[in-house]
């Protein structure tokens, strides 16, 4: 599935609970419960994301030209925002990685994660993984 | 007498709604907010009176400087200090703290002294004497935490030595609300010949403060945790100190005379307020003291030891809910965690029901690690906050808990 449609399908999932922010929530809340972990030996202090409040992990790794990642946050929300970001850029080649415009975090009413106070690092996540992906390009 | 509705009018920022829900500000540790009258004095003071102050002649330059003093004035007198020139206006608590060490390095503190703090210090009262010790040969010592989140007072005597020359420590903690027993620490500091440094940020703007009585050599403390504008602070100096602190941040207006060669510095505050300072800050600082003291500092302190003595109580029946700093002697001030959660998670949800709560290590990660937590959730009263206020809280804390377990 490419970018775009994974973010249309997200979009289409979130558009049940109209605006209802504790339904939306609670989604997020269990879609970061059921994020596939990062491999316990990937959890070091060089693969934490700074400065966020919650700890983030995220490892890349390139294979048949693409990029996966898998990743792990130990704040539940900061993780279900996690868990979007992973199933939307994973398993996709660098190039569109890099371009990605990610606008469905506005569209499904999350952008309050892209502020710039970065309490929970989202986008320095983004940028992570937007500058792992541009790595393995060059 | 206290009129909550009267005293709510005055702040027009807390009229407003946050994601739909009428907002509750539990965040006036990080900053409170500003009645209309600091607002309006700011605002009257660009309008009718700015003007550059000190050496002009002219009549707005005239106004301008006896505002300023005044304000002056309106501080010392709050804190009981009779001599007004013991005030020093700085950028605030970081700024006051960073004076004090660069300007004790030159000629009090030696190679190889010994600095005392506390456990609970904010990140402020730290740096800058670490900083100090890493070039110094200086070591920084720490009074250890009790059970109970108080500081064990005991095991001060033992840390002290020869080379201990100054204590600087918290009077109340910014994370855990405790307030420090600062006659414990003085009769130490006293009978050793120990200065002490006092981080007033989160008393001044919750409790009486006599400066007078305190009798301490440094009390430090923010305008803007006390009703007031941002960026303007006060370092108080003792006599001693007004006469013996060195200059390390030279500039406009700090002097008597200037030569290329030497130049002789002035004797009064001004001698540690370089360059234009911050003048409408001053003057809104003076006008959230007259605010404070038609409260009364009385009952402001007592309204907010009623408020967190009631929320506390609400919070130890929620059995999931872990109240840090145990302690029965606290200003203003609660920090919990909900078990098993991470304390951001806690304040984004409590966000989205428009409550204002400060998550994280609060400037404070050594005691996180006296605690051996990541960090904690943070709820700080101002005279505006309510009981009912605290009963949405706790309504919306059970609610956040459900929905994150």
């Amino acid at each position: 599935m490419k970018i775009e449609e994974t973010e249309k399908e997200i979009i289409e999932e979130f558009e049940i609970f109209g605006d209802d922010w504790e339904a939306k929530y609670e989604h997020l809340i269990d879609l970061g419960r059921s994020l596939p972990l990062i491999k316990e030996e990937f959890k070091t202090e060089e693969r934490i994301i700074k400065g966020c409040q919650s700890r983030v992990w995220l490892n890349s790794e390139l294979r048949d030209s693409k990029v996966f990642f898998t990743a792990d946050a130990d704040a539940i929300i900061t993780k279900g925002m996690v868990a979007l970001m992973v199933r939307v850029l994973s398993e996709q080649k660098p190039e569109d990685i890099v371009k990605a415009k990610l606008e469905f975090v506005d569209t499904v009413g999350l952008k309050e994660h892209l502020s710039p106070t970065r309490a929970n690092g989202l986008v320095s996540m983004i940028n992570k993984m937007k500058a792992d992906a541009l790595a393995f390009i060059k | 007498m206290k009129d909550l509705k009267n005293i709510r009018d005055q702040f027009p920022v807390l009229n407003q709604k946050i994601n739909g829900y009428d907002l509750v500000y539990f965040d006036n540790g990080a900053t409170s907010q500003k009645p209309l009258s600091v607002i309006e004095s700011i605002s009257n003071y660009y309008k009718a009176s700015n003007a550059n102050i000190h050496r002009g002649v002219h009549t707005l330059s005239r106004t301008a400087t006896e505002l300023f003093e005044k304000a002056r004035k309106t501080v010392a007198d709050h804190f009981k200090v009779k001599n007004d020139q013991q005030i020093i206006f700085t950028a605030g608590t970081t700024d006051s703290i960073n004076l004090v060490v660069n300007g004790l390095s030159k000629n009090y503190l030696q190679k190889g002294d010994e600095i005392i703090l506390s456990s609970y210090e904010h990140h402020s009262n730290i740096l800058a004497w670490q900083l100090w010790a890493e070039e110094n040969g200086g070591k920084l010592k720490v009074i250890p935490l009790l059970e109970d989140q108080s500081l064990d007072y005991s095991k001060l005597e033992e840390l002290i030595n020869q080379k201990t020359k100054l204590i600087a420590i918290a009077h109340v903690s910014n994370t855990l609300g405790v307030i420090t027993d600062l006659e414990k620490i003085k009769v130490l500091a006293k009978k050793n010949n120990i200065a002490v440094l006092v981080d007033g940020a989160q008393s001044a703007p919750h409790m009486p403060v006599d400066l007078e009585k305190l009798d301490v050599d440094f009390f430090v403390c923010s305008a803007h945790k006390m009703y007031g504008p941002t960026g303007i602070g006060v370092l108080y100096l003792s006599e001693k100190w007004l006469k013996d602190l060195q200059v390390s941040k030279p500039g406009g207006g700090t002097i008597k005379t200037v030569t290329f060669e030497k130049t002789e510095y002035a004797e009064n505050a001004l001698r540690f307020e370089p360059g234009t300072p911050h003048i409408a800050g001053a003057i809104g600082f003076a006008a959230a003291i007259d605010f404070m003291n038609a409260v009364g500092m009385q009952t402001i302190f007592e309204h907010e030891h009623e408020l967190v003595q009631y929320a506390q109580q609400k919070m130890s029946e929620i059995p999931e809910v872990i109240v840090y700093g145990k302690s029965n002697n606290k200003a203003g001030v609660i920090s919990f965690n909900v078990k098993n959660n991470h304390p951001f998670d806690v304040g984004t949800l409590m966000d989205k029901y428009g409550i204002a709560v400060r998550t994280g290590h609060h400037c404070t990660q050594p005691l996180m690690q006296c605690l051996n937590i990541q960090g904690t959730v943070r709820i700080s009263f101002a005279i505006y906050n309510t009981k009912s206020e605290v009963d949405f809280f706790i309504e919306k804390l059970k609610k956040v808990i459900t929905m994150l377990n």
